[in-house]
Protein backbone atom coordinates (compact mmCIF):
# COMPACT_ATOMS: atom_id res chain seq x y z
CA UNK A 1 0.00 0.00 0.00
CA UNK A 2 1.20 3.51 -0.78
CA UNK A 3 2.13 6.04 1.89
CA UNK A 4 -0.73 8.55 1.99
CA UNK A 5 1.48 11.33 3.37
CA UNK A 6 3.88 10.91 0.47
CA UNK A 7 0.94 10.97 -1.96
CA UNK A 8 -0.47 14.17 -0.46
CA UNK A 9 2.87 15.92 -0.87
CA UNK A 10 2.58 15.43 -4.63
CA UNK A 11 -0.61 17.52 -4.84
CA UNK A 12 0.28 21.20 -4.47
CA UNK A 13 -3.36 22.34 -4.09
CA UNK A 14 -3.81 20.30 -0.89
CA UNK A 15 -1.56 22.82 0.85
CA UNK A 16 -3.94 25.72 0.35
CA UNK A 17 -6.49 27.10 2.72
CA UNK A 18 -10.13 27.75 1.86
CA UNK A 19 -12.01 30.30 3.98
CA UNK A 20 -9.14 30.21 6.45
CA UNK A 21 -9.31 26.43 6.87
CA UNK A 22 -7.19 23.61 5.54
CA UNK A 23 -8.72 22.42 2.24
CA UNK A 24 -10.54 19.08 2.50
CA UNK A 25 -11.29 18.16 -1.10
CA UNK A 26 -14.11 15.62 -1.41
CA UNK A 27 -15.56 16.42 -4.82
CA UNK A 28 -13.51 13.88 -6.73
CA UNK A 29 -16.43 12.42 -8.63
CA UNK A 30 -16.75 15.84 -10.30
CA UNK A 31 -13.04 16.29 -10.96
CA UNK A 32 -9.83 15.29 -9.21
CA UNK A 33 -6.81 17.35 -8.20
CA UNK A 34 -3.57 17.06 -10.17
CA UNK A 35 -0.20 15.78 -8.98
CA UNK A 36 2.87 17.92 -9.61
CA UNK A 37 4.12 15.58 -12.37
CA UNK A 38 0.96 16.20 -14.43
CA UNK A 39 1.14 19.97 -13.97
CA UNK A 40 4.83 19.94 -14.92
CA UNK A 41 4.17 17.80 -17.99
CA UNK A 42 1.86 20.51 -19.34
CA UNK A 43 4.54 23.18 -18.93
CA UNK A 44 7.24 20.88 -20.25
CA UNK A 45 5.38 20.39 -23.52
CA UNK A 46 4.81 24.10 -24.09
CA UNK A 47 8.32 25.09 -22.99
CA UNK A 48 10.34 22.38 -24.69
CA UNK A 49 8.69 20.59 -27.61
CA UNK A 50 5.48 22.38 -28.59
CA UNK A 51 4.70 21.35 -32.17
CA UNK A 52 1.88 19.84 -34.16
CA UNK A 53 1.73 16.04 -34.37
CA UNK A 54 1.68 13.57 -37.27
CA UNK A 55 3.06 16.05 -39.77
CA UNK A 56 6.30 17.83 -40.42
CA UNK A 57 9.68 16.19 -40.29
CA UNK A 58 11.25 18.60 -37.86
CA UNK A 59 12.55 17.48 -34.48
CA UNK A 60 9.92 19.13 -32.32
CA UNK A 61 7.08 17.55 -34.30
CA UNK A 62 8.70 14.14 -34.05
CA UNK A 63 9.15 14.49 -30.29
CA UNK A 64 5.58 15.68 -29.80
CA UNK A 65 4.23 12.85 -31.99
CA UNK A 66 6.26 10.22 -30.14
CA UNK A 67 5.00 11.31 -26.75
CA UNK A 68 1.45 11.80 -28.02
CA UNK A 69 1.33 8.24 -29.34
CA UNK A 70 3.15 6.91 -26.26
CA UNK A 71 0.29 8.33 -24.18
CA UNK A 72 -2.18 6.39 -26.34
CA UNK A 73 -0.20 3.21 -25.65
CA UNK A 74 -0.24 3.93 -21.90
CA UNK A 75 -3.97 4.57 -21.73
CA UNK A 76 -4.77 1.60 -23.96
CA UNK A 77 -2.72 -0.77 -21.83
CA UNK A 78 -4.19 0.78 -18.65
CA UNK A 79 -7.57 -0.66 -19.70
CA UNK A 80 -5.92 -3.73 -21.27
CA UNK A 81 -7.11 -2.99 -24.81
CA UNK A 82 -5.90 -5.48 -27.43
CA UNK A 83 -4.30 -2.66 -29.38
CA UNK A 84 -3.86 1.10 -29.02
CA UNK A 85 -5.59 1.42 -32.41
CA UNK A 86 -8.85 0.85 -30.57
CA UNK A 87 -8.40 3.95 -28.41
CA UNK A 88 -9.77 7.26 -29.70
CA UNK A 89 -9.12 10.63 -28.06
CA UNK A 90 -12.13 12.78 -27.25
CA UNK A 91 -12.69 15.82 -25.05
CA UNK A 92 -14.33 13.87 -22.23
CA UNK A 93 -16.59 10.89 -21.46
CA UNK A 94 -19.66 12.81 -22.63
CA UNK A 95 -18.12 13.37 -26.04
CA UNK A 96 -17.13 9.69 -26.19
CA UNK A 97 -20.75 8.71 -25.59
CA UNK A 98 -22.03 11.14 -28.21
CA UNK A 99 -19.45 9.75 -30.59
CA UNK A 100 -20.82 6.21 -30.15
CA UNK A 101 -24.35 7.53 -30.57
CA UNK A 102 -23.51 9.20 -33.90
CA UNK A 103 -20.88 6.87 -35.35
CA UNK A 104 -22.35 3.53 -34.31
CA UNK A 105 -25.90 4.22 -33.11
CA UNK A 106 -27.18 6.13 -36.11
CA UNK A 107 -26.20 3.23 -38.38
CA UNK A 108 -27.31 0.34 -36.17
CA UNK A 109 -30.41 1.47 -34.30
CA UNK A 110 -33.68 1.42 -36.24
CA UNK A 111 -37.40 1.71 -35.57
CA UNK A 112 -38.59 -0.78 -32.97
CA UNK A 113 -35.11 -1.50 -31.65
CA UNK A 114 -34.50 -1.24 -27.94
CA UNK A 115 -31.72 0.43 -25.96
CA UNK A 116 -31.33 -0.78 -22.37
CA UNK A 117 -30.02 1.55 -19.65
CA UNK A 118 -30.09 1.55 -15.85
CA UNK A 119 -32.05 4.02 -13.69
CA UNK A 120 -28.75 5.33 -12.27
CA UNK A 121 -27.18 6.69 -15.45
CA UNK A 122 -25.49 10.08 -15.60
CA UNK A 123 -27.28 12.43 -18.04
CA UNK A 124 -24.39 11.87 -20.46
CA UNK A 125 -25.34 8.18 -20.84
CA UNK A 126 -29.04 8.97 -21.01
CA UNK A 127 -29.75 12.10 -23.05
CA UNK A 128 -27.85 11.00 -26.22
CA UNK A 129 -29.82 7.74 -26.30
CA UNK A 130 -33.09 9.60 -25.79
CA UNK A 131 -32.20 11.75 -28.79
CA UNK A 132 -31.26 8.76 -30.91
CA UNK A 133 -34.37 6.82 -29.89
CA UNK A 134 -36.56 9.77 -30.85
CA UNK A 135 -34.85 10.16 -34.24
CA UNK A 136 -35.03 6.45 -35.03
CA UNK A 137 -38.31 5.45 -33.45
CA UNK A 138 -36.44 3.18 -31.04
CA UNK A 139 -37.40 2.48 -27.43
CA UNK A 140 -35.42 2.95 -24.21
CA UNK A 141 -35.90 0.40 -21.45
CA UNK A 142 -34.51 0.47 -17.93
CA UNK A 143 -33.17 -2.36 -15.80
CA UNK A 144 -34.76 -2.56 -12.37
CA UNK A 145 -33.03 -1.43 -9.21
CA UNK A 146 -33.56 -2.22 -5.53
CA UNK A 147 -34.25 0.65 -3.07
CA UNK A 148 -30.61 0.32 -1.97
CA UNK A 149 -29.54 1.16 -5.51
CA UNK A 150 -28.41 -2.29 -6.69
CA UNK A 151 -29.47 -3.68 -10.09
CA UNK A 152 -32.00 -6.47 -9.79
CA UNK A 153 -30.38 -9.21 -11.89
CA UNK A 154 -33.27 -11.61 -11.38
CA UNK A 155 -35.45 -9.41 -13.54
CA UNK A 156 -33.07 -8.84 -16.46
CA UNK A 157 -34.90 -11.22 -18.79
CA UNK A 158 -37.99 -9.05 -18.92
CA UNK A 159 -35.92 -6.06 -20.09
CA UNK A 160 -33.13 -7.47 -22.27
CA UNK A 161 -34.44 -9.45 -25.24
CA UNK A 162 -34.30 -10.02 -28.96
CA UNK A 163 -35.06 -6.41 -29.81
CA UNK A 164 -32.22 -5.11 -27.63
CA UNK A 165 -29.46 -3.63 -29.80
CA UNK A 166 -27.45 -1.88 -27.10
CA UNK A 167 -27.04 -2.23 -23.35
CA UNK A 168 -25.32 0.87 -21.95
CA UNK A 169 -24.46 0.85 -18.26
CA UNK A 170 -22.39 2.87 -15.84
CA UNK A 171 -19.72 0.76 -14.15
CA UNK A 172 -19.95 2.95 -11.05
CA UNK A 173 -22.83 5.30 -10.30
CA UNK A 174 -21.67 8.86 -9.69
CA UNK A 175 -24.71 9.53 -7.52
CA UNK A 176 -24.87 6.33 -5.41
CA UNK A 177 -21.44 4.76 -5.70
CA UNK A 178 -22.98 1.45 -6.83
CA UNK A 179 -20.56 -0.81 -8.73
CA UNK A 180 -22.50 -2.69 -11.40
CA UNK A 181 -21.74 -6.29 -12.50
CA UNK A 182 -20.59 -5.33 -15.99
CA UNK A 183 -19.03 -8.68 -16.85
CA UNK A 184 -22.28 -10.51 -16.31
CA UNK A 185 -24.26 -7.80 -18.11
CA UNK A 186 -21.87 -8.07 -21.08
CA UNK A 187 -22.58 -11.79 -21.32
CA UNK A 188 -26.32 -11.25 -21.23
CA UNK A 189 -26.18 -8.42 -23.80
CA UNK A 190 -24.09 -10.51 -26.16
CA UNK A 191 -26.35 -13.54 -25.71
CA UNK A 192 -29.14 -11.59 -27.45
CA UNK A 193 -26.77 -10.11 -30.03
CA UNK A 194 -26.68 -6.62 -28.50
CA UNK A 195 -23.60 -4.44 -28.11
CA UNK A 196 -22.45 -3.58 -24.60
CA UNK A 197 -21.20 -0.15 -23.55
CA UNK A 198 -19.57 0.62 -20.21
CA UNK A 199 -19.59 4.22 -18.97
CA UNK A 200 -16.32 4.11 -17.04
CA UNK A 201 -16.13 7.78 -16.04
CA UNK A 202 -16.30 6.85 -12.33
CA UNK A 203 -14.78 3.36 -12.40
CA UNK A 204 -11.66 3.61 -14.59
CA UNK A 205 -10.09 6.17 -12.19
CA UNK A 206 -10.75 4.03 -9.12
CA UNK A 207 -10.23 0.35 -9.95
CA UNK A 208 -8.29 -1.83 -12.37
CA UNK A 209 -10.18 -2.00 -15.68
CA UNK A 210 -9.79 -4.80 -18.20
CA UNK A 211 -11.93 -4.40 -21.30
CA UNK A 212 -11.13 -7.93 -22.47
CA UNK A 213 -12.17 -9.46 -19.17
CA UNK A 214 -15.35 -7.38 -19.05
CA UNK A 215 -16.03 -8.17 -22.68
CA UNK A 216 -17.40 -4.72 -23.51
CA UNK A 217 -17.71 -3.30 -27.02
CA UNK A 218 -17.33 0.30 -25.87
CA UNK A 219 -15.74 1.97 -22.85
CA UNK A 220 -15.92 5.72 -22.23
CA UNK A 221 -13.95 7.74 -19.67
CA UNK A 222 -12.42 11.14 -18.86
CA UNK A 223 -8.86 12.18 -18.01
CA UNK A 224 -9.71 14.89 -15.51
CA UNK A 225 -11.45 12.46 -13.16
CA UNK A 226 -8.22 10.45 -12.85
CA UNK A 227 -5.55 13.06 -12.05
CA UNK A 228 -5.23 14.20 -15.68
CA UNK A 229 -6.02 17.59 -17.20
CA UNK A 230 -9.48 18.72 -18.27
CA UNK A 231 -10.37 18.57 -21.96
CA UNK A 232 -9.13 15.05 -22.63
CA UNK A 233 -11.23 11.90 -22.68
CA UNK A 234 -11.08 8.53 -24.34
CA UNK A 235 -13.24 6.05 -26.17
CA UNK A 236 -12.30 2.39 -26.46
CA UNK A 237 -14.08 0.40 -29.16
CA UNK A 238 -13.50 -3.31 -29.65
CA UNK A 239 -11.71 -3.68 -33.01
CA UNK A 240 -14.35 -5.76 -34.84
CA UNK A 241 -16.93 -3.10 -34.07
CA UNK A 242 -14.58 -0.17 -34.68
CA UNK A 243 -13.84 -1.41 -38.18
CA UNK A 244 -17.53 -1.12 -39.11
CA UNK A 245 -17.81 2.47 -37.90
CA UNK A 246 -17.68 5.61 -40.01
CA UNK A 247 -16.14 8.90 -38.86
CA UNK A 248 -18.41 11.44 -37.22
CA UNK A 249 -16.10 14.41 -37.67
CA UNK A 250 -14.30 14.86 -40.96
CA UNK A 251 -11.60 17.22 -42.21
CA UNK A 252 -7.85 17.40 -41.83
CA UNK A 253 -5.63 14.79 -40.15
CA UNK A 254 -8.23 11.98 -40.51
CA UNK A 255 -7.80 11.50 -44.27
CA UNK A 256 -5.58 9.35 -46.45
CA UNK A 257 -6.16 10.99 -49.80
CA UNK A 258 -8.31 13.93 -50.83
CA UNK A 259 -9.35 15.04 -54.30
CA UNK A 260 -11.71 17.88 -55.23
CA UNK A 261 -14.46 15.28 -55.46
CA UNK A 262 -13.81 12.76 -52.72
CA UNK A 263 -11.71 11.63 -49.78
CA UNK A 264 -10.56 8.35 -48.27
CA UNK A 265 -9.95 7.82 -44.60
CA UNK A 266 -6.72 7.39 -42.71
CA UNK A 267 -6.02 4.16 -40.85
CA UNK A 268 -7.37 3.50 -37.34
CA UNK A 269 -7.53 5.28 -35.00
CA UNK A 270 -6.61 8.42 -36.95
CA UNK A 271 -9.73 8.32 -39.08
CA UNK A 272 -11.77 9.24 -36.02
CA UNK A 273 -9.58 12.17 -34.93
CA UNK A 274 -9.87 15.21 -37.12
CA UNK A 275 -8.01 18.49 -36.66
CA UNK A 276 -5.13 19.28 -34.33
CA UNK A 277 -5.68 17.20 -31.21
CA UNK A 278 -5.33 18.25 -27.59
CA UNK A 279 -1.62 17.44 -27.56
CA UNK A 280 -0.50 18.83 -24.21
CA UNK A 281 -3.41 17.28 -22.34
CA UNK A 282 -3.05 13.88 -24.03
CA UNK A 283 0.62 13.73 -23.04
CA UNK A 284 -0.14 14.88 -19.49
CA UNK A 285 -2.98 12.35 -19.24
CA UNK A 286 -0.32 9.73 -20.02
CA UNK A 287 1.74 11.06 -17.11
CA UNK A 288 -1.30 10.75 -14.82
CA UNK A 289 -1.59 7.12 -15.95
CA UNK A 290 2.09 6.58 -15.05
CA UNK A 291 1.41 8.01 -11.62
CA UNK A 292 -1.64 5.78 -11.04
CA UNK A 293 0.33 2.73 -12.22
CA UNK A 294 3.04 3.62 -9.74
CA UNK A 295 0.45 3.66 -6.93
CA UNK A 296 -1.09 0.46 -8.31
CA UNK A 297 -4.78 0.34 -9.16
CA UNK A 298 -5.39 -2.53 -6.72
CA UNK A 299 -3.98 -0.27 -3.99
CA UNK A 300 -6.10 2.67 -5.15
CA UNK A 301 -9.23 0.51 -4.92
CA UNK A 302 -8.25 -0.91 -1.52
CA UNK A 303 -7.49 2.56 -0.14
CA UNK A 304 -10.93 3.80 -1.20
CA UNK A 305 -12.73 0.65 -0.12
CA UNK A 306 -11.24 0.94 3.34
CA UNK A 307 -11.90 4.70 3.53
CA UNK A 308 -15.52 4.20 2.42
CA UNK A 309 -16.00 1.47 5.02
CA UNK A 310 -14.66 3.85 7.66
CA UNK A 311 -16.84 6.71 6.38
CA UNK A 312 -20.02 4.59 6.39
CA UNK A 313 -19.23 3.60 9.96
CA UNK A 314 -18.56 7.21 11.01
CA UNK A 315 -21.76 8.32 9.25
CA UNK A 316 -23.84 6.19 11.61
CA UNK A 317 -23.84 9.08 14.07
CA UNK A 318 -24.97 11.46 11.30
CA UNK A 319 -27.69 9.00 10.29
CA UNK A 320 -28.96 8.91 13.86
CA UNK A 321 -29.43 12.68 13.50
CA UNK A 322 -31.95 12.18 10.70
CA UNK A 323 -29.64 12.06 7.68
CA UNK A 324 -30.29 9.46 4.97
CA UNK A 325 -27.29 7.81 3.30
CA UNK A 326 -27.98 6.35 -0.14
CA UNK A 327 -26.45 3.44 -2.02
CA UNK A 328 -25.26 -0.08 -1.15
CA UNK A 329 -24.03 -0.75 2.39
CA UNK A 330 -21.66 -3.46 1.18
CA UNK A 331 -18.38 -1.70 0.32
CA UNK A 332 -17.49 -4.47 -2.13
CA UNK A 333 -20.41 -3.22 -4.23
CA UNK A 334 -19.65 0.44 -3.76
CA UNK A 335 -17.01 2.96 -4.75
CA UNK A 336 -15.75 5.89 -2.69
CA UNK A 337 -18.93 7.95 -2.94
CA UNK A 338 -21.22 8.88 -0.03
CA UNK A 339 -24.47 10.52 -1.11
CA UNK A 340 -26.64 11.80 1.71
CA UNK A 341 -29.53 14.06 2.58
CA UNK A 342 -30.75 15.69 5.78
CA UNK A 343 -34.53 15.70 5.84
CA UNK A 344 -34.78 19.25 7.18
CA UNK A 345 -31.58 20.97 5.97
CA UNK A 346 -31.24 21.56 2.25
CA UNK A 347 -28.02 20.23 0.62
CA UNK A 348 -27.08 23.72 -0.57
CA UNK A 349 -27.19 25.04 2.98
CA UNK A 350 -25.04 22.10 4.11
CA UNK A 351 -22.66 22.75 1.20
CA UNK A 352 -22.24 26.41 2.11
CA UNK A 353 -21.65 25.53 5.76
CA UNK A 354 -19.03 22.90 4.88
CA UNK A 355 -17.32 25.30 2.47
CA UNK A 356 -16.83 27.68 5.38
CA UNK A 357 -14.94 24.82 7.03
CA UNK A 358 -12.79 24.36 3.92
CA UNK A 359 -14.62 21.15 2.95
CA UNK A 360 -15.52 20.82 -0.73
CA UNK A 361 -18.43 18.51 -1.48
CA UNK A 362 -20.95 18.45 -4.33
CA UNK A 363 -24.58 19.38 -3.81
CA UNK A 364 -27.35 19.08 -6.38
CA UNK A 365 -28.73 16.42 -8.69
CA UNK A 366 -25.27 15.15 -9.81
CA UNK A 367 -26.43 15.11 -13.44
CA UNK A 368 -28.74 12.24 -12.51
CA UNK A 369 -32.03 14.15 -12.16
CA UNK A 370 -34.38 11.18 -12.75
CA UNK A 371 -32.53 9.07 -10.15
CA UNK A 372 -32.52 11.79 -7.49
CA UNK A 373 -36.21 12.44 -8.22
CA UNK A 374 -36.96 8.73 -7.79
CA UNK A 375 -35.80 9.11 -4.18
CA UNK A 376 -38.36 11.91 -3.79
CA UNK A 377 -35.63 14.56 -3.74
CA UNK A 378 -34.39 17.34 -5.98
CA UNK A 379 -30.85 17.36 -4.61
CA UNK A 380 -28.48 15.46 -2.36
CA UNK A 381 -25.06 16.18 -0.87
CA UNK A 382 -22.18 13.99 -2.02
CA UNK A 383 -18.69 13.41 -0.67
CA UNK A 384 -16.40 11.46 -3.02
CA UNK A 385 -12.89 10.21 -2.27
CA UNK A 386 -9.64 9.65 -4.08
CA UNK A 387 -6.06 8.60 -3.43
CA UNK A 388 -5.22 11.59 -1.22
CA UNK A 389 -8.21 11.51 1.15
CA UNK A 390 -7.61 10.40 4.72
CA UNK A 391 -9.57 9.13 7.71
CA UNK A 392 -8.82 12.42 9.48
CA UNK A 393 -10.61 14.20 6.64
CA UNK A 394 -13.61 11.89 7.03
CA UNK A 395 -13.66 12.79 10.74
CA UNK A 396 -13.53 16.47 9.80
CA UNK A 397 -16.47 15.98 7.42
CA UNK A 398 -18.56 14.15 10.02
CA UNK A 399 -17.86 16.73 12.72
CA UNK A 400 -18.65 19.61 10.37
CA UNK A 401 -21.90 17.92 9.31
CA UNK A 402 -22.99 17.53 12.91
CA UNK A 403 -22.13 21.19 13.54
CA UNK A 404 -24.13 22.19 10.44
CA UNK A 405 -27.19 20.28 11.65
CA UNK A 406 -26.92 22.01 15.02
CA UNK A 407 -26.50 25.41 13.34
CA UNK A 408 -29.56 25.11 11.14
CA UNK A 409 -31.72 23.39 13.72
CA UNK A 410 -30.78 25.22 16.91
CA UNK A 411 -33.99 26.84 18.10
CA UNK A 412 -32.37 28.91 20.85
CA UNK A 413 -31.77 31.70 18.36
CA UNK A 414 -35.43 32.19 17.55
CA UNK A 415 -36.71 35.69 18.01
CA UNK B 1 -10.80 41.95 3.32
CA UNK B 2 -12.37 40.00 6.14
CA UNK B 3 -13.88 36.86 4.79
CA UNK B 4 -17.66 36.67 4.97
CA UNK B 5 -18.71 34.35 7.75
CA UNK B 6 -21.66 32.06 7.87
CA UNK B 7 -23.43 34.38 10.27
CA UNK B 8 -23.09 37.11 7.66
CA UNK B 9 -24.95 34.91 5.25
CA UNK B 10 -27.70 33.83 7.62
CA UNK B 11 -27.54 37.42 8.84
CA UNK B 12 -28.30 38.18 12.48
CA UNK B 13 -30.28 34.99 12.42
CA UNK B 14 -33.01 36.87 10.50
CA UNK B 15 -32.75 34.41 7.66
CA UNK B 16 -32.62 31.38 9.94
CA UNK B 17 -35.57 32.72 11.91
CA UNK B 18 -37.69 33.25 8.80
CA UNK B 19 -36.66 29.86 7.47
CA UNK B 20 -37.64 28.04 10.66
CA UNK B 21 -40.74 30.11 11.35
CA UNK B 22 -42.00 31.25 7.97
CA UNK B 23 -44.56 34.06 8.15
CA UNK B 24 -47.84 33.93 6.21
CA UNK B 25 -47.18 30.34 5.30
CA UNK B 26 -50.82 29.24 5.08
CA UNK B 27 -51.97 28.82 1.50
CA UNK B 28 -54.77 31.24 0.58
CA UNK B 29 -57.56 29.23 -1.00
CA UNK B 30 -59.16 31.78 -3.35
CA UNK B 31 -56.45 34.30 -4.16
CA UNK B 32 -56.89 37.20 -6.58
CA UNK B 33 -53.36 36.73 -7.86
CA UNK B 34 -50.71 34.03 -7.74
CA UNK B 35 -46.98 33.94 -8.42
CA UNK B 36 -44.93 30.74 -8.64
CA UNK B 37 -41.34 29.99 -9.61
CA UNK B 38 -39.13 26.91 -9.64
CA UNK B 39 -35.38 26.50 -9.96
CA UNK B 40 -35.08 23.09 -11.64
CA UNK B 41 -31.36 22.86 -10.87
CA UNK B 42 -31.70 22.74 -7.10
CA UNK B 43 -35.41 22.07 -6.71
CA UNK B 44 -36.17 25.34 -4.93
CA UNK B 45 -39.80 26.40 -5.29
CA UNK B 46 -41.75 29.47 -4.23
CA UNK B 47 -45.51 29.94 -4.28
CA UNK B 48 -47.33 33.19 -3.46
CA UNK B 49 -51.07 33.85 -3.21
CA UNK B 50 -52.30 37.45 -2.89
CA UNK B 51 -55.63 38.99 -1.88
CA UNK B 52 -56.01 42.57 -3.17
CA UNK B 53 -58.68 45.18 -2.39
CA UNK B 54 -60.53 47.49 -4.81
CA UNK B 55 -57.57 49.92 -4.79
CA UNK B 56 -55.25 47.17 -5.99
CA UNK B 57 -53.59 47.08 -2.60
CA UNK B 58 -52.34 43.78 -1.13
CA UNK B 59 -54.44 42.80 1.90
CA UNK B 60 -53.18 39.30 2.61
CA UNK B 61 -50.39 37.02 1.39
CA UNK B 62 -49.77 33.30 1.47
CA UNK B 63 -46.18 32.26 0.81
CA UNK B 64 -44.76 28.71 0.67
CA UNK B 65 -41.07 28.22 -0.02
CA UNK B 66 -39.58 24.78 -0.66
CA UNK B 67 -35.85 24.04 -0.62
CA UNK B 68 -32.93 25.82 0.95
CA UNK B 69 -32.98 28.20 3.91
CA UNK B 70 -32.32 31.29 1.82
CA UNK B 71 -35.18 30.64 -0.58
CA UNK B 72 -37.61 29.80 2.21
CA UNK B 73 -36.58 32.87 4.20
CA UNK B 74 -36.90 35.19 1.22
CA UNK B 75 -40.43 33.91 0.57
CA UNK B 76 -41.33 34.68 4.16
CA UNK B 77 -39.61 38.09 4.14
CA UNK B 78 -41.34 39.09 0.92
CA UNK B 79 -44.72 37.97 2.24
CA UNK B 80 -44.36 40.53 5.05
CA UNK B 81 -42.83 43.24 2.89
CA UNK B 82 -45.52 43.41 0.24
CA UNK B 83 -48.60 43.66 2.45
CA UNK B 84 -50.10 47.13 2.02
CA UNK B 85 -48.34 47.77 -1.29
CA UNK B 86 -50.22 48.16 -4.56
CA UNK B 87 -49.56 45.60 -7.28
CA UNK B 88 -47.43 48.13 -9.16
CA UNK B 89 -45.46 48.84 -6.00
CA UNK B 90 -44.92 45.12 -5.43
CA UNK B 91 -43.53 44.84 -8.92
CA UNK B 92 -41.26 47.90 -8.53
CA UNK B 93 -40.10 46.75 -5.09
CA UNK B 94 -39.25 43.25 -6.34
CA UNK B 95 -37.44 44.63 -9.36
CA UNK B 96 -35.42 47.06 -7.20
CA UNK B 97 -34.53 44.19 -4.85
CA UNK B 98 -33.36 42.00 -7.75
CA UNK B 99 -31.28 44.87 -9.15
CA UNK B 100 -29.43 45.29 -5.85
CA UNK B 101 -28.94 41.52 -5.50
CA UNK B 102 -27.39 41.39 -8.94
CA UNK B 103 -25.16 44.43 -8.42
CA UNK B 104 -21.72 44.43 -6.89
CA UNK B 105 -22.48 47.40 -4.72
CA UNK B 106 -22.23 45.96 -1.24
CA UNK B 107 -23.31 48.96 0.85
CA UNK B 108 -26.53 47.36 1.90
CA UNK B 109 -26.89 49.71 4.87
CA UNK B 110 -27.95 52.46 2.47
CA UNK B 111 -30.88 50.36 1.48
CA UNK B 112 -31.77 49.10 4.92
CA UNK B 113 -34.38 51.80 5.52
CA UNK B 114 -35.96 51.40 2.12
CA UNK B 115 -36.10 47.62 2.31
CA UNK B 116 -36.48 46.95 6.03
CA UNK B 117 -35.98 43.38 7.25
CA UNK B 118 -35.59 42.07 3.72
CA UNK B 119 -32.23 43.86 3.45
CA UNK B 120 -30.85 40.93 5.48
CA UNK B 121 -30.77 39.10 2.15
CA UNK B 122 -28.32 41.57 0.61
CA UNK B 123 -25.44 39.87 2.42
CA UNK B 124 -26.08 36.78 0.31
CA UNK B 125 -24.20 38.69 -2.42
CA UNK B 126 -20.98 37.77 -0.65
CA UNK B 127 -21.76 34.13 -1.49
CA UNK B 128 -22.16 34.41 -5.27
CA UNK B 129 -23.30 30.83 -5.81
CA UNK B 130 -26.25 31.42 -3.47
CA UNK B 131 -27.56 34.64 -5.05
CA UNK B 132 -29.99 32.72 -7.22
CA UNK B 133 -31.54 31.26 -4.04
CA UNK B 134 -32.36 34.78 -2.86
CA UNK B 135 -33.72 35.82 -6.26
CA UNK B 136 -36.42 33.20 -6.77
CA UNK B 137 -39.10 35.00 -4.74
CA UNK B 138 -38.43 38.40 -6.30
CA UNK B 139 -38.33 36.97 -9.80
CA UNK B 140 -41.68 35.23 -9.20
CA UNK B 141 -43.23 38.52 -8.05
CA UNK B 142 -41.63 40.49 -10.89
CA UNK B 143 -42.43 38.24 -13.82
CA UNK B 144 -44.97 35.59 -12.81
CA UNK B 145 -47.64 37.55 -10.91
CA UNK B 146 -51.00 36.90 -12.52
Amino acid sequence: MFDINEVRKEFPILGRKVNGKQLTYMDNAATTQKPRCVIEALTDYYENYNANVHRGVHTLSVEATDRFEAAREKVASFINAETSKSLIWTRNASESLNFVMHSWGAKNISAGDEIVLTPMEHHSNLVPWQQLARQRGALIKYLEMTPEGILDLDRLDSVIGERTKLVSVTHMSNALGTINPVRKLAEIAHSVGAKFLVDGAQSVPHMATDVQEIGCDFLTFSGHKMLGPTGIGALYVQMDTLETMEPYYTGGEMVLEVTYEDASWAALPMKFETGTPNIADVISFGVAIDYLNQLGMANVREHERSLTEYALHRFEVVESEGVDVFGPRDVDLRGGIISFNAKDVHPHDLGTFLDQEGIAIRTGHHCAMPLVKSFGLSATARASFYVYNTREEVDRLVEALLAALRYFRNDSTQS
Amino acid sequence: MIRPSLDDLYRDKVILDHCRNPRNSNELKSPDLKADAVNPFCGDEIHFQLLVDSHDSVQAVGAQGVGCAINRASGSLFSEAIIGKTINEVSDFSRAFSRIMESHDLHESEYARQFGAISALFRVREFPVRIKCALLASSALTTNLR
